[in-house]
Protein backbone atom coordinates (compact mmCIF):
# COMPACT_ATOMS: atom_id res chain seq x y z
CA UNK A 1 0.00 0.00 0.00
CA UNK A 2 1.14 3.39 -0.85
CA UNK A 3 2.50 5.28 2.05
CA UNK A 4 -0.02 8.29 2.25
CA UNK A 5 -2.90 5.65 1.97
CA UNK A 6 -1.48 4.10 5.04
CA UNK A 7 -1.12 7.54 6.78
CA UNK A 8 -4.74 7.98 5.91
CA UNK A 9 -6.18 4.74 6.80
CA UNK A 10 -4.11 3.74 9.75
CA UNK A 11 -5.49 1.31 12.04
CA UNK A 12 -7.19 3.79 14.62
CA UNK A 13 -9.78 5.04 11.98
CA UNK A 14 -10.52 1.41 10.61
CA UNK A 15 -11.66 0.51 13.95
CA UNK A 16 -13.02 3.67 15.03
CA UNK A 17 -14.81 3.93 11.52
CA UNK A 18 -16.03 0.83 11.66
CA UNK A 19 -16.79 0.67 15.62
CA UNK A 20 -17.83 4.03 16.53
CA UNK A 21 -17.80 5.18 20.31
CA UNK A 22 -20.62 7.34 21.22
CA UNK A 23 -22.60 5.94 18.48
CA UNK A 24 -25.82 7.11 20.57
CA UNK A 25 -28.62 9.71 20.69
CA UNK A 26 -28.21 11.46 24.25
CA UNK A 27 -32.03 11.51 26.70
CA UNK A 28 -32.44 15.31 26.90
CA UNK A 29 -29.36 16.62 24.95
CA UNK A 30 -28.63 20.36 26.22
CA UNK A 31 -28.30 20.73 22.39
CA UNK A 32 -28.69 18.99 18.64
CA UNK A 33 -26.20 19.84 15.97
CA UNK A 34 -26.96 18.84 12.16
CA UNK A 35 -24.15 17.59 9.98
CA UNK A 36 -24.69 17.61 6.11
CA UNK A 37 -22.40 17.70 2.86
CA UNK A 38 -25.06 17.58 0.07
CA UNK A 39 -22.07 16.57 -2.21
CA UNK A 40 -21.91 13.37 -1.00
CA UNK A 41 -24.44 12.67 1.39
CA UNK A 42 -22.42 12.27 4.82
CA UNK A 43 -24.58 13.20 8.06
CA UNK A 44 -24.48 13.20 10.83
CA UNK A 45 -26.87 14.56 14.25
CA UNK A 46 -24.94 15.28 17.59
CA UNK A 47 -26.27 15.17 20.73
CA UNK A 48 -24.27 17.36 24.01
CA UNK A 49 -25.08 17.79 27.41
CA UNK A 50 -23.48 20.84 28.70
CA UNK A 51 -23.38 21.28 32.32
CA UNK A 52 -21.53 24.51 33.88
CA UNK A 53 -20.14 25.32 30.46
CA UNK A 54 -18.55 21.53 30.81
CA UNK A 55 -19.74 19.47 27.55
CA UNK A 56 -20.57 16.11 30.00
CA UNK A 57 -22.20 13.70 27.22
CA UNK A 58 -21.76 13.59 23.45
CA UNK A 59 -23.29 11.16 21.04
CA UNK A 60 -23.70 11.69 17.48
CA UNK A 61 -26.06 9.17 14.80
CA UNK A 62 -25.57 9.47 11.38
CA UNK A 63 -23.71 7.92 8.02
CA UNK A 64 -20.74 7.91 6.26
CA UNK A 65 -17.34 7.26 4.52
CA UNK A 66 -14.61 5.40 7.22
CA UNK A 67 -12.91 9.18 7.42
CA UNK A 68 -16.33 11.47 8.71
CA UNK A 69 -17.26 8.93 11.11
CA UNK A 70 -13.96 7.83 12.76
CA UNK A 71 -13.48 11.92 13.03
CA UNK A 72 -16.57 12.16 14.66
CA UNK A 73 -15.59 8.92 17.43
CA UNK A 74 -12.47 10.49 17.95
CA UNK A 75 -14.19 14.13 18.47
CA UNK A 76 -16.81 12.48 20.78
CA UNK A 77 -13.94 10.50 22.80
CA UNK A 78 -11.25 13.87 23.21
CA UNK A 79 -13.89 16.19 23.74
CA UNK A 80 -16.36 14.95 26.78
CA UNK A 81 -15.30 16.19 29.83
CA UNK A 82 -13.80 19.35 27.98
CA UNK A 83 -14.91 23.00 28.44
CA UNK A 84 -16.81 24.73 25.67
CA UNK A 85 -14.09 26.85 25.57
CA UNK A 86 -11.36 24.03 24.93
CA UNK A 87 -13.49 22.47 22.58
CA UNK A 88 -13.59 25.60 20.66
CA UNK A 89 -9.63 25.45 20.84
CA UNK A 90 -9.78 21.65 19.69
CA UNK A 91 -11.37 22.79 16.66
CA UNK A 92 -9.30 25.59 15.31
CA UNK A 93 -6.49 23.37 16.39
CA UNK A 94 -7.81 20.42 14.03
CA UNK A 95 -8.60 22.74 11.40
CA UNK A 96 -5.27 24.21 10.93
CA UNK A 97 -4.07 20.98 11.31
CA UNK A 98 -5.95 19.42 8.11
CA UNK A 99 -6.07 22.51 6.48
CA UNK A 100 -2.28 23.98 6.43
CA UNK A 101 0.96 22.72 6.08
CA UNK A 102 1.67 24.41 9.56
CA UNK A 103 3.28 22.20 12.35
CA UNK A 104 1.72 22.40 15.71
CA UNK A 105 3.09 22.32 19.11
CA UNK A 106 -0.11 21.32 20.72
CA UNK A 107 -0.46 17.88 21.50
CA UNK A 108 -3.51 16.53 20.10
CA UNK A 109 -3.20 12.93 21.08
CA UNK A 110 -5.32 10.48 19.15
CA UNK A 111 -6.90 13.47 17.00
CA UNK A 112 -3.54 13.31 15.50
CA UNK A 113 -4.21 10.19 13.51
CA UNK A 114 -6.38 12.15 11.47
CA UNK A 115 -3.02 14.17 9.89
CA UNK A 116 -2.77 11.99 7.21
CA UNK A 117 -6.05 13.26 5.39
CA UNK A 118 -4.35 16.80 4.86
CA UNK A 119 -2.90 14.88 1.96
CA UNK A 120 -6.64 14.12 0.27
CA UNK A 121 -7.82 17.33 -0.29
CA UNK A 122 -10.95 16.02 -1.44
CA UNK A 123 -11.60 14.17 2.02
CA UNK A 124 -10.94 17.49 4.22
CA UNK A 125 -14.30 17.97 4.64
CA UNK A 126 -15.60 14.26 5.84
CA UNK A 127 -12.88 14.40 8.76
CA UNK A 128 -14.37 18.21 9.62
CA UNK A 129 -18.11 17.32 9.10
CA UNK A 130 -18.16 16.17 13.12
CA UNK A 131 -16.53 19.24 13.73
CA UNK A 132 -18.75 21.77 11.75
CA UNK A 133 -21.59 19.74 13.73
CA UNK A 134 -20.17 20.58 16.77
CA UNK A 135 -20.36 24.61 15.94
CA UNK A 136 -23.91 23.84 14.47
CA UNK A 137 -24.90 22.59 18.34
CA UNK A 138 -22.90 24.90 20.20
CA UNK A 139 -25.06 27.72 18.49
CA UNK A 140 -28.67 25.59 19.10
CA UNK A 141 -27.44 26.18 22.89
CA UNK A 142 -30.16 28.46 24.60
CA UNK B 1 -10.04 0.40 -29.12
CA UNK B 2 -8.88 3.96 -29.94
CA UNK B 3 -6.87 5.09 -26.85
CA UNK B 4 -3.91 6.65 -28.07
CA UNK B 5 -6.26 9.50 -30.03
CA UNK B 6 -7.24 10.82 -26.25
CA UNK B 7 -4.04 12.53 -25.32
CA UNK B 8 -5.29 13.19 -21.04
CA UNK B 9 -5.56 9.59 -21.24
CA UNK B 10 -1.95 8.60 -21.76
CA UNK B 11 -0.63 10.34 -18.51
CA UNK B 12 0.81 8.45 -14.96
CA UNK B 13 -1.05 9.30 -11.86
CA UNK B 14 0.16 8.94 -8.69
CA UNK B 15 3.13 7.26 -10.37
CA UNK B 16 0.54 4.54 -12.10
CA UNK B 17 -0.99 4.81 -15.59
CA UNK B 18 -4.18 6.60 -15.14
CA UNK B 19 -7.63 4.39 -15.85
CA UNK B 20 -10.54 6.96 -16.71
CA UNK B 21 -13.56 5.35 -15.45
CA UNK B 22 -15.54 8.33 -14.92
CA UNK B 23 -16.93 8.62 -18.28
CA UNK B 24 -19.91 9.06 -16.84
CA UNK B 25 -19.47 12.69 -15.12
CA UNK B 26 -17.83 13.48 -18.76
CA UNK B 27 -15.66 11.84 -21.08
CA UNK B 28 -12.16 12.63 -22.50
CA UNK B 29 -11.52 14.59 -26.01
CA UNK B 30 -10.02 13.20 -28.66
CA UNK B 31 -6.86 15.31 -30.18
CA UNK B 32 -9.30 16.26 -33.10
CA UNK B 33 -11.38 17.93 -30.65
CA UNK B 34 -8.87 20.38 -29.19
CA UNK B 35 -7.83 21.14 -31.91
CA UNK B 36 -10.37 22.11 -33.74
CA UNK B 37 -11.24 24.60 -30.76
CA UNK B 38 -7.63 25.42 -31.06
CA UNK B 39 -7.81 26.37 -34.74
CA UNK B 40 -10.77 28.36 -34.33
CA UNK B 41 -9.54 30.39 -31.45
CA UNK B 42 -5.82 30.86 -33.82
CA UNK B 43 -7.80 31.71 -37.19
CA UNK B 44 -11.17 32.13 -36.99
CA UNK B 45 -12.27 34.27 -34.01
CA UNK B 46 -15.08 36.39 -34.50
CA UNK B 47 -18.80 36.91 -33.67
CA UNK B 48 -21.80 34.70 -35.72
CA UNK B 49 -24.42 36.34 -37.40
CA UNK B 50 -23.69 39.37 -37.55
CA UNK B 51 -20.62 40.58 -39.26
CA UNK B 52 -19.81 41.56 -42.94
CA UNK B 53 -15.95 40.64 -42.52
CA UNK B 54 -14.27 37.37 -43.67
CA UNK B 55 -13.60 36.06 -39.95
CA UNK B 56 -17.31 36.59 -39.01
CA UNK B 57 -18.57 34.78 -42.39
CA UNK B 58 -16.06 31.71 -41.30
CA UNK B 59 -17.32 31.84 -37.83
CA UNK B 60 -20.87 31.59 -39.07
CA UNK B 61 -20.56 29.49 -41.48
CA UNK B 62 -18.80 26.55 -38.93
CA UNK B 63 -20.97 27.27 -36.27
CA UNK B 64 -23.77 26.85 -38.21
CA UNK B 65 -22.41 23.45 -39.95
CA UNK B 66 -22.24 22.69 -36.48
CA UNK B 67 -25.50 22.68 -36.51
CA UNK B 68 -26.32 20.54 -39.44
CA UNK B 69 -23.77 17.62 -37.92
CA UNK B 70 -26.03 17.71 -35.20
CA UNK B 71 -29.05 17.21 -37.19
CA UNK B 72 -27.35 14.64 -39.13
CA UNK B 73 -26.39 12.68 -36.06
CA UNK B 74 -29.88 12.84 -34.66
CA UNK B 75 -31.55 12.56 -38.14
CA UNK B 76 -33.82 15.50 -37.28
CA UNK B 77 -35.70 16.73 -39.97
CA UNK B 78 -34.76 20.13 -40.18
CA UNK B 79 -31.65 22.11 -38.80
CA UNK B 80 -34.90 24.71 -37.36
CA UNK B 81 -34.88 21.90 -34.84
CA UNK B 82 -31.46 22.28 -33.18
CA UNK B 83 -30.96 24.65 -30.49
CA UNK B 84 -27.69 24.89 -29.25
CA UNK B 85 -27.66 25.20 -25.65
CA UNK B 86 -24.77 24.84 -22.48
CA UNK B 87 -25.64 20.73 -22.53
CA UNK B 88 -28.85 19.10 -21.41
CA UNK B 89 -29.08 20.60 -17.99
CA UNK B 90 -29.89 23.80 -19.46
CA UNK B 91 -32.17 22.17 -22.23
CA UNK B 92 -34.35 20.48 -19.85
CA UNK B 93 -34.72 24.30 -18.08
CA UNK B 94 -35.44 25.72 -21.71
CA UNK B 95 -38.35 23.21 -22.45
CA UNK B 96 -39.66 23.61 -18.91
CA UNK B 97 -41.32 26.75 -20.69
CA UNK B 98 -44.01 24.31 -22.08
CA UNK B 99 -44.96 23.54 -18.99
CA UNK B 100 -47.06 25.80 -16.59
CA UNK B 101 -47.89 25.72 -12.92
CA UNK B 102 -49.95 22.53 -12.31
CA UNK B 103 -49.36 20.90 -15.48
CA UNK B 104 -48.75 17.11 -14.71
CA UNK B 105 -45.69 15.66 -15.73
CA UNK B 106 -44.16 11.93 -15.58
CA UNK B 107 -40.57 10.93 -14.91
CA UNK B 108 -39.31 8.27 -13.79
CA UNK B 109 -37.28 7.05 -10.33
CA UNK B 110 -34.09 7.26 -12.17
CA UNK B 111 -33.96 10.82 -13.08
CA UNK B 112 -31.45 13.13 -13.12
CA UNK B 113 -31.86 15.97 -10.74
CA UNK B 114 -31.86 17.89 -13.76
CA UNK B 115 -34.49 15.86 -14.98
CA UNK B 116 -36.52 16.65 -11.57
CA UNK B 117 -35.80 19.90 -10.49
CA UNK B 118 -36.69 21.92 -13.36
CA UNK B 119 -40.19 20.46 -13.21
CA UNK B 120 -40.62 21.67 -9.46
CA UNK B 121 -39.03 25.03 -10.62
CA UNK B 122 -42.02 24.93 -13.12
CA UNK B 123 -44.30 24.21 -10.90
CA UNK B 124 -45.38 20.74 -12.23
CA UNK B 125 -46.97 18.19 -10.24
CA UNK B 126 -44.79 15.13 -10.94
CA UNK B 127 -45.45 11.46 -11.51
CA UNK B 128 -43.09 9.01 -10.89
CA UNK B 129 -42.42 5.73 -12.32
CA UNK B 130 -40.99 3.56 -10.06
CA UNK B 131 -37.96 1.65 -10.29
CA UNK B 132 -37.55 -2.37 -10.11
CA UNK B 133 -35.28 -3.93 -7.98
CA UNK B 134 -32.86 -4.82 -10.88
CA UNK B 135 -32.93 -1.56 -12.07
CA UNK B 136 -35.31 -1.97 -14.75
CA UNK B 137 -38.86 0.42 -14.91
CA UNK B 138 -41.49 -0.62 -13.61
CA UNK B 139 -43.27 -0.55 -17.44
CA UNK B 140 -47.26 -1.40 -15.95
CA UNK B 141 -46.86 1.37 -13.28
CA UNK B 142 -46.15 3.60 -16.19
CA UNK B 143 -49.29 2.53 -18.28
CA UNK B 144 -51.49 2.92 -15.41
CA UNK B 145 -49.59 7.02 -14.69
CA UNK B 146 -50.63 7.67 -18.79
CA UNK B 147 -53.67 9.52 -18.43
CA UNK B 148 -55.40 12.52 -19.69
CA UNK B 149 -53.89 14.62 -17.35
CA UNK B 150 -50.52 14.38 -18.33
CA UNK B 151 -49.10 17.00 -20.62
CA UNK B 152 -45.45 15.61 -20.92
CA UNK B 153 -43.26 12.23 -19.80
CA UNK B 154 -39.27 13.53 -19.42
CA UNK B 155 -37.31 10.29 -18.99
CA UNK B 156 -33.46 9.21 -19.43
CA UNK B 157 -32.67 7.35 -22.23
CA UNK B 158 -29.93 5.60 -19.81
CA UNK B 159 -29.54 5.76 -16.31
CA UNK B 160 -26.26 7.76 -15.32
CA UNK B 161 -25.93 5.68 -11.78
CA UNK B 162 -27.43 1.95 -12.69
CA UNK B 163 -26.31 1.99 -16.97
CA UNK B 164 -30.17 0.66 -17.18
CA UNK B 165 -31.45 1.87 -20.86
CA UNK B 166 -34.79 2.38 -21.26
CA UNK B 167 -37.05 1.23 -23.73
CA UNK B 168 -38.20 4.70 -24.95
CA UNK B 169 -39.35 3.62 -28.29
CA UNK B 170 -41.85 1.61 -26.96
CA UNK B 171 -42.88 4.15 -23.86
CA UNK B 172 -42.71 7.16 -26.82
CA UNK B 173 -45.51 4.65 -28.60
CA UNK B 174 -47.39 3.97 -25.08
CA UNK B 175 -47.70 8.12 -24.25
CA UNK B 176 -48.56 8.99 -28.08
CA UNK B 177 -51.72 6.66 -27.76
CA UNK B 178 -52.48 8.89 -25.17
CA UNK B 179 -51.85 12.27 -26.78
CA UNK B 180 -49.06 12.74 -24.42
CA UNK B 181 -45.39 14.37 -25.66
CA UNK B 182 -42.28 12.82 -24.89
CA UNK B 183 -38.90 14.31 -24.08
CA UNK B 184 -35.85 11.91 -24.06
CA UNK B 185 -32.95 12.78 -21.54
CA UNK B 186 -30.13 11.55 -23.81
CA UNK B 187 -27.00 12.70 -21.95
CA UNK B 188 -25.97 9.29 -20.42
CA UNK B 189 -26.73 7.07 -24.24
CA UNK B 190 -25.84 9.99 -26.36
CA UNK B 191 -22.07 8.63 -26.69
CA UNK B 192 -23.17 4.55 -26.38
CA UNK B 193 -25.44 4.12 -29.36
CA UNK B 194 -27.49 5.38 -32.41
CA UNK B 195 -30.51 8.03 -32.09
CA UNK B 196 -32.57 8.55 -34.47
CA UNK B 197 -35.65 11.56 -33.46
CA UNK B 198 -37.57 10.69 -36.22
CA UNK B 199 -37.14 6.33 -35.60
CA UNK B 200 -37.96 7.14 -32.03
CA UNK B 201 -40.90 10.15 -32.79
CA UNK B 202 -39.59 11.71 -29.57
CA UNK B 203 -40.76 14.99 -29.28
CA UNK B 204 -37.88 16.60 -27.57
CA UNK B 205 -34.64 15.55 -26.95
CA UNK B 206 -31.20 17.23 -25.21
CA UNK B 207 -27.68 15.83 -24.70
CA UNK B 208 -24.49 17.76 -23.30
CA UNK B 209 -21.46 17.71 -25.90
CA UNK B 210 -19.02 16.72 -22.72
CA UNK B 211 -20.29 13.05 -22.42
CA UNK B 212 -19.62 12.52 -26.11
CA UNK B 213 -16.02 13.11 -26.56
CA UNK B 214 -16.52 17.68 -27.15
CA UNK B 215 -16.27 20.17 -24.85
CA UNK B 216 -18.02 21.69 -22.14
CA UNK B 217 -20.47 24.10 -21.89
CA UNK B 218 -22.20 22.86 -25.30
CA UNK B 219 -25.04 21.19 -25.75
CA UNK B 220 -27.99 20.91 -27.89
CA UNK B 221 -31.52 20.77 -27.63
CA UNK B 222 -34.12 18.72 -30.06
CA UNK B 223 -37.77 19.73 -30.28
CA UNK B 224 -40.20 19.36 -33.36
CA UNK B 225 -40.72 22.77 -34.97
CA UNK B 226 -44.19 22.87 -34.41
CA UNK B 227 -43.95 22.17 -31.09
CA UNK B 228 -40.63 24.22 -30.13
CA UNK B 229 -42.78 27.33 -32.30
CA UNK B 230 -45.26 27.47 -28.83
CA UNK B 231 -42.44 27.68 -26.51
CA UNK B 232 -42.03 31.26 -25.57
CA UNK B 233 -37.98 32.49 -25.49
CA UNK B 234 -35.55 31.14 -22.99
CA UNK B 235 -33.66 34.08 -22.42
CA UNK B 236 -34.11 37.46 -24.14
CA UNK B 237 -31.33 38.99 -25.65
CA UNK B 238 -29.48 39.90 -28.93
CA UNK B 239 -29.82 37.29 -32.16
CA UNK B 240 -33.02 35.73 -30.73
CA UNK B 241 -35.04 38.99 -31.85
CA UNK B 242 -36.61 40.54 -35.05
CA UNK B 243 -37.50 43.98 -34.36
CA UNK B 244 -36.69 45.57 -30.97
CA UNK B 245 -38.81 48.93 -29.52
CA UNK B 246 -39.37 50.12 -26.44
CA UNK B 247 -43.29 49.51 -27.14
CA UNK B 248 -42.78 45.62 -28.17
CA UNK B 249 -40.49 43.26 -29.27
CA UNK B 250 -40.87 40.26 -32.23
CA UNK B 251 -38.75 37.40 -31.88
CA UNK B 252 -36.59 35.74 -33.97
CA UNK B 253 -37.04 32.46 -35.88
CA UNK B 254 -35.91 28.95 -35.02
CA UNK B 255 -33.94 28.06 -33.50
CA UNK B 256 -32.18 31.58 -33.06
CA UNK B 257 -35.67 32.33 -31.16
CA UNK B 258 -33.70 30.01 -28.23
CA UNK B 259 -30.35 31.52 -28.66
CA UNK B 260 -29.77 34.83 -26.80
CA UNK B 261 -26.15 36.82 -26.50
CA UNK B 262 -23.10 35.14 -28.46
CA UNK B 263 -23.02 31.50 -28.08
CA UNK B 264 -20.20 29.10 -27.59
CA UNK B 265 -18.89 29.16 -30.97
CA UNK B 266 -16.05 27.34 -30.10
CA UNK B 267 -17.89 24.68 -28.59
CA UNK B 268 -20.53 24.05 -30.85
CA UNK B 269 -17.39 23.50 -33.63
CA UNK B 270 -15.76 21.25 -30.90
CA UNK B 271 -18.64 19.41 -30.44
CA UNK B 272 -19.13 18.94 -34.45
CA UNK B 273 -15.48 17.88 -34.38
CA UNK B 274 -16.37 14.77 -31.75
CA UNK B 275 -19.44 13.87 -34.14
CA UNK B 276 -16.97 13.88 -37.02
CA UNK B 277 -14.68 11.80 -34.90
CA UNK B 278 -17.37 9.07 -33.59
CA UNK B 279 -18.71 9.33 -37.31
CA UNK B 280 -15.70 7.15 -38.84
CA UNK B 281 -16.74 4.21 -36.18
CA UNK B 282 -19.61 1.79 -36.95
CA UNK B 283 -22.00 2.00 -34.15
CA UNK B 284 -22.22 -2.33 -33.76
CA UNK B 285 -18.52 -2.00 -33.06
CA UNK B 286 -18.84 0.54 -30.55
CA UNK B 287 -21.95 -1.08 -28.92
CA UNK B 288 -20.25 -4.71 -29.52
CA UNK B 289 -17.10 -3.60 -27.58
CA UNK B 290 -18.46 -1.47 -24.87
CA UNK B 291 -20.60 -4.77 -24.08
CA UNK B 292 -17.62 -6.70 -23.60
CA UNK B 293 -16.14 -4.34 -21.19
CA UNK B 294 -19.56 -4.69 -19.37
CA UNK B 295 -19.47 -8.16 -19.10
CA UNK B 296 -15.82 -8.51 -18.51
CA UNK B 297 -16.06 -6.42 -15.45
CA UNK B 298 -19.76 -7.29 -13.86
CA UNK B 299 -18.12 -11.04 -14.07
CA UNK B 300 -14.61 -9.95 -12.85
CA UNK B 301 -15.96 -7.83 -10.14
CA UNK B 302 -17.53 -10.70 -8.56
CA UNK B 303 -14.11 -12.04 -7.32
CA UNK B 304 -14.21 -9.38 -4.80
CA UNK B 305 -16.17 -10.29 -1.05
CA UNK B 306 -18.59 -8.20 -0.15
CA UNK B 307 -19.26 -6.28 -2.91
CA UNK B 308 -22.88 -5.41 -4.34
CA UNK B 309 -23.88 -4.87 -7.62
CA UNK B 310 -26.65 -1.62 -7.82
CA UNK B 311 -28.71 -1.96 -11.03
CA UNK B 312 -28.63 -5.64 -13.45
CA UNK B 313 -30.99 -4.42 -15.80
CA UNK B 314 -30.78 -6.87 -19.14
CA UNK B 315 -30.57 -4.01 -21.69
CA UNK B 316 -27.54 -1.81 -19.59
CA UNK B 317 -24.59 0.32 -20.76
CA UNK B 318 -20.97 0.43 -19.25
CA UNK B 319 -21.67 1.71 -15.67
CA UNK B 320 -21.23 -0.65 -12.73
CA UNK B 321 -22.37 1.19 -9.46
CA UNK B 322 -21.69 -1.04 -6.21
CA UNK B 323 -21.51 -0.41 -2.75
CA UNK B 324 -19.18 -2.96 -0.25
CA UNK B 325 -19.13 -4.54 2.79
CA UNK B 326 -17.41 -2.08 5.40
CA UNK B 327 -15.33 0.61 3.15
CA UNK B 328 -17.46 3.28 1.70
CA UNK B 329 -17.70 4.58 -1.71
CA UNK B 330 -15.72 7.67 -0.97
CA UNK B 331 -13.15 5.23 0.69
CA UNK B 332 -13.23 3.20 -2.21
CA UNK B 333 -12.45 6.07 -4.72
CA UNK B 334 -9.97 7.34 -2.26
CA UNK B 335 -7.88 4.05 -2.45
CA UNK B 336 -8.99 3.65 -6.26
CA UNK B 337 -7.36 7.15 -7.34
CA UNK B 338 -4.04 6.39 -5.51
CA UNK B 339 -3.92 3.51 -7.57
CA UNK B 340 -4.61 5.46 -10.71
CA UNK B 341 -8.26 4.52 -11.42
CA UNK B 342 -10.43 7.38 -11.27
CA UNK B 343 -14.41 6.45 -10.39
CA UNK B 344 -16.88 8.41 -9.03
CA UNK B 345 -18.95 8.16 -5.52
CA UNK B 346 -21.54 9.76 -3.96
CA UNK B 347 -25.78 9.98 -4.93
CA UNK B 348 -24.38 10.84 -8.96
CA UNK B 349 -27.00 13.48 -8.41
CA UNK B 350 -29.83 10.86 -8.12
CA UNK B 351 -30.71 11.36 -4.66
CA UNK B 352 -34.39 9.55 -5.04
CA UNK B 353 -32.32 6.79 -6.62
CA UNK B 354 -30.39 6.21 -3.30
CA UNK B 355 -33.05 5.94 -1.31
CA UNK B 356 -34.78 3.91 -3.21
CA UNK B 357 -32.32 1.54 -3.30
CA UNK B 358 -31.54 2.15 0.22
CA UNK B 359 -28.03 3.22 0.02
CA UNK B 360 -26.35 6.31 0.93
CA UNK B 361 -23.84 6.36 -1.79
CA UNK B 362 -22.52 4.05 -4.51
CA UNK B 363 -18.69 3.91 -6.19
CA UNK B 364 -19.71 3.81 -10.08
CA UNK B 365 -17.27 2.46 -12.86
CA UNK B 366 -18.55 4.30 -16.34
CA UNK B 367 -16.75 3.10 -19.35
CA UNK B 368 -16.38 4.01 -22.74
CA UNK B 369 -15.14 2.84 -26.34
CA UNK B 370 -11.27 3.65 -25.23
CA UNK B 371 -11.46 1.73 -22.35
CA UNK B 372 -9.92 -1.76 -22.02
CA UNK B 373 -10.00 -5.12 -20.37
CA UNK B 374 -6.58 -4.39 -19.13
CA UNK B 375 -7.56 -1.70 -17.12
CA UNK B 376 -10.59 -3.27 -15.53
CA UNK B 377 -8.00 -5.96 -14.38
CA UNK B 378 -5.76 -3.44 -12.69
CA UNK B 379 -9.61 -1.50 -10.85
CA UNK B 380 -10.47 -5.10 -9.85
CA UNK B 381 -6.87 -5.46 -7.98
CA UNK B 382 -7.14 -2.13 -6.55
CA UNK B 383 -10.95 -3.29 -5.33
CA UNK B 384 -9.56 -5.90 -3.81
CA UNK B 385 -6.74 -3.80 -1.49
CA UNK B 386 -9.98 -1.90 -0.77
CA UNK B 387 -11.04 -5.23 0.95
CA UNK B 388 -7.58 -5.51 2.53
CA UNK B 389 -7.92 -2.18 4.19
CA UNK B 390 -11.28 -3.12 5.28
CA UNK B 391 -11.03 -6.06 6.70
Amino acid sequence: MMHDLRELYQEVIIEHGSNPRHFCALENPTCTGHGYNPLCGDQITLDLKINNDVISEMGFQGQGCAISMASASLMCESLTGQTIADAQKAFEIFHTLLTTDVELDENLGKLAVLSGVREFPARVKCATLAWHTLQDALENKS
Amino acid sequence: MNKQDFPALNQDVYGKPLVYFDNAATTQKPQVVIDAVSRFYENDNSNVHRGVHALSARADKAYEAARDSIKNFINAKSRKEIIFVRGSTEGINLLSGFIKAGDEVIISGMEHHANIVPWQLAGAKLNVIPVLDNGELDLNAYKNLLNSNIKLVSITHMSNTLGTINPVKEMIALAHDKNILVLLDCAQSISHGPIDVQDLDCDFLVFSGHKIYGPTGIGAVYGKQELLDKIPPYQGGGAMIEQVSFEKTTFNQLPFKFEAGTPNIAGAIGLAAALDYLNQFSWSDIIAYEKNLLDYAQEKIQSVPGLRIIGTAENKGAIISFVMDKAHPHDIATILDRAGIAIRAGHHCTMPLMKRFNVPATARISMAFYNTTDEIDLCIDALHEVKRIFS
